[in-house]
């Protein structure tokens, strides 16, 4: 079929947006991972001596109402950020994967009854799930990580499905059926390996999200709690002193935005590179 | 119209099928608590005590077996009988709810059509300049938009807008001495009040939607009845107009159903921040006083909000689609 040529975007720009996102992803999670060698404070040392001081050389974003460094609280801060979104990513992934797989590869009642589970799941305000279930439990990191994750993966599992009904019909998978391959080696060696590139991309945009979120809990109060710092809840902090401390409420927003940004980018460059419908 | 009578006769069994879906999620997470809900209940809120747990008992019957206390709490559930709320008021839930609601919807709507109206001129602008400065320039722009957190957003716009340059009201829906304005000055204190929220409700939306804007018009633009019109020699405003965007607007329809779910669950943080009495704020401090029924009540009302949308969505779409609605598309 021919078709109007569409001007892609060219080679440069692709590796310029992999480039960046690497790069903020990198520097966040390097950041995070050496926070306690490379902070110059104790994230959660009181000093009554410094409460509130702007940003300056001892303490390049400030110091908190409790006089606690907001540069060290913002790295360890990053610690939980990129654990909430590993860990719940790949609680949400390893769900969806695996319904989705089982879905396109049996299909029929199977097929059915999962998606239509997928419905269900996507008429819930997930925010309003989370919350509920926050509720019921107790707000602490571990349950956090958990229901986002539980919450998350329905989009996987629909991408799955679609990518597992194409390749189901492919002919190497037809041969290996005809070689007498059971269903478990198919899936395994035939059907995954080649569904996994659009989940790589969904799982890098996924962690975006789930920062988001858990940010967003923390700053209701939900999510981590103090005194363990996380980026929601410096910047639930930072809203009591807004209008005296504008540190507070800048430093730990642009961390998110940035972090953000980073995994964003990186899971659309991702895609451009593995998408083989783009890649002519 | 057989075949149009049969696709409505399989969404409503859908429809069915996925109400009975939310029941029984939001029924498992009652359930979910360790123990019973009464049990954490009372510890965790001594002095709620034995009122409470009698209360709760009898709301959700949970001395019975697990299947009579669903279909006990399905039948209660679709005579909109939530129960009553635990907080000091005693009151129902569906009334508290009730009156929570028209804000909240006004807002979002409020939003939609605003978010329409930045999105989808800058998404078939990009798609139809594809690599130019437009496109590049608001692509970066909608980068950013999508990274952004809505309420750090807001707090910066308080910062700014509430209390470096006090132009805006910064919380509440009405300021004092509300009672003693007219009715014109009423409608102008209210809408000052509501702008901030609108357009951070509109910044958590705005971006996705030109995105998916740009691709569906992509899309569009790539099919042969748009390289026939432009054969035909017709003119570049009609083959944008006439051809490429009424086509391309049709998958939107269907977005906006599927973008409910995101802009409920946002009115709890931009509620909560604004101090605006809507239905997120009443289902935050519903979590935060851990009133179950309200919860609950709130929880499925979400939900089903969402599937009506979705529906309304779905007709919408038949209605716009011929080839749906003379029944011959492909199902969904």
């Amino acid at each position: 079929m021919k078709r109007r040529p569409l001007k892609r975007p060219s080679a440069w720009s692709r590796h310029a947006l992999l480039g960046l996102g690497g790069i903020i992803v990198g520097l966040m999670s390097i950041g995070a991972v050496l926070a306690p060698w490379v902070a110059p404070f104790d994230p959660n040392f009181i000093n009554v001596d410094a409460l509130l001081l702007p940003p300056s050389w001892a303490h390049p974003m400030g110091t908190d109402a409790l006089g606690r460094d907001v540069f060290s609280r913002i790295l360890f801060g990053g610690r939980v950020s990129l654990w909430v979104g590993f860990v719940a990513v790949g609680i949400a992934t390893s769900i969806g994967l695996a319904l989705g797989l089982v879905s396109g590869y049996f299909g029929r009642i199977v097929d059915e009854i999962i998606m239509r589970g997928v419905d269900v799941m996507l008429c819930f305000p997930s925010f309003f799930l989370i919350l509920a279930v926050i509720a019921f439990l107790e707000p602490s990191l571990t349950n956090i990580m958990i229901v986002i994750g539980l919450t998350g993966w329905m989009g996987v599992a629909r991408l799955v499905r679609a990518e597992t009904l194409t390749i189901r019909e492919r002919d190497y998978v037809l041969a290996a059926r005809a070689a007498g391959a059971g269903p478990g080696r198919i899936i395994f060696r035939h059907i995954l390996p080649n569904a996994i590139a659009p989940v790589l991309v969904s799982a890098t945009l996924g962690v975006a999200g789930a920062i988001l979120t858990e940010s967003s809990l923390s700053f209701l109060g939900l999510g981590v709690q103090p005194p363990d710092a996380s980026w929601g809840n410096m910047l639930l902090e930072g809203k009591e002193v807004l209008g005296i401390a504008w540190w507070l409420s800048v430093f730990p927003g642009l961390a998110i935005l940035f972090t953000v940004l980073g995994y964003n980018l990186l899971g659309e460059a991702l895609r451009d590179l593995l998408d083989p419908r783009l890649k002519q | 119209m057989a075949q149009v009578l049969k696709r409505i006769l399989i969404k409503l069994l859908w429809v069915g099928v996925v109400f009975l879906g939310i029941t029984v999620i939001s029924f498992w997470v009652i359930h979910l608590a360790p123990g019973s809900p009464t049990d954490l209940q009372t510890t965790l809120n001594p002095e709620a005590g034995m009122e409470a747990r009698a209360q709760l008992e009898k709301l959700y019957g949970l001395d019975q077996p697990l299947h009579i206390q669903y279909a006990r709490w399905l039948k209660r559930l679709v005579q909109l009988d939530f129960g009553q709320s635990m907080s000091g008021d005693h009151r129902q839930v569906w009334d508290k709810i009730k009156e929570r609601l028209p804000l909240t919807f006004g807002m979002n709507m409020a939003s939609l059509v605003l978010t329409l109206l930045i999105a989808v001129p800058m998404g078939v602008a990009s798609a139809w300049w594809r690599g130019g400065a437009f496109d590049r320039v608001s692509t970066v722009i909608v980068f950013i938009g999508f990274a952004m957190p809505g309420f750090w957003l807001a707090l910066l716009l308080m910062l700014w807008l509430g209390i470096n340059w006090p132009i805006l009201p910064i919380s509440g829906l009405t300021s004092l001495g509300f009672d003693s304005m007219g009715t014109g000055g009423k409608i102008w204190d209210v809408t000052k009040h509501l702008i901030l929220p609108i357009f951070i409700y509109t910044s958590g939306s705005w971006a996705g939607m030109s995105r998916f804007m740009r691709s569906s018009m992509l899309e569009v633009l790539r099919q042969d009845y748009i390289m026939t019109a432009r054969a035909k020699g017709l003119p570049s405003h009609v083959v944008l107009f006439k051809h490429a965007l009424r086509n391309a607007l049709m998958p939107v329809i269907t977005i906006l159903g599927l973008s409910i779910p995101a802009l409920i669950g946002g009115s709890v943080i931009i509620e909560s921040i604004f101090a605006l009495p809507g239905l997120g704020q009443l289902f935050y401090q519903a979590v935060m006083s851990r009133d179950y029924p309200l919860i609950m009540g709130s929880l499925v009302l979400g939900a089903v909000l969402t599937l009506i949308g979705n529906l309304l969505a779905d007709v919408g779409y038949g209605l716009a689609d011929p080839r749906i609605r003379i029944g011959q598309g492909s199902s969904r």
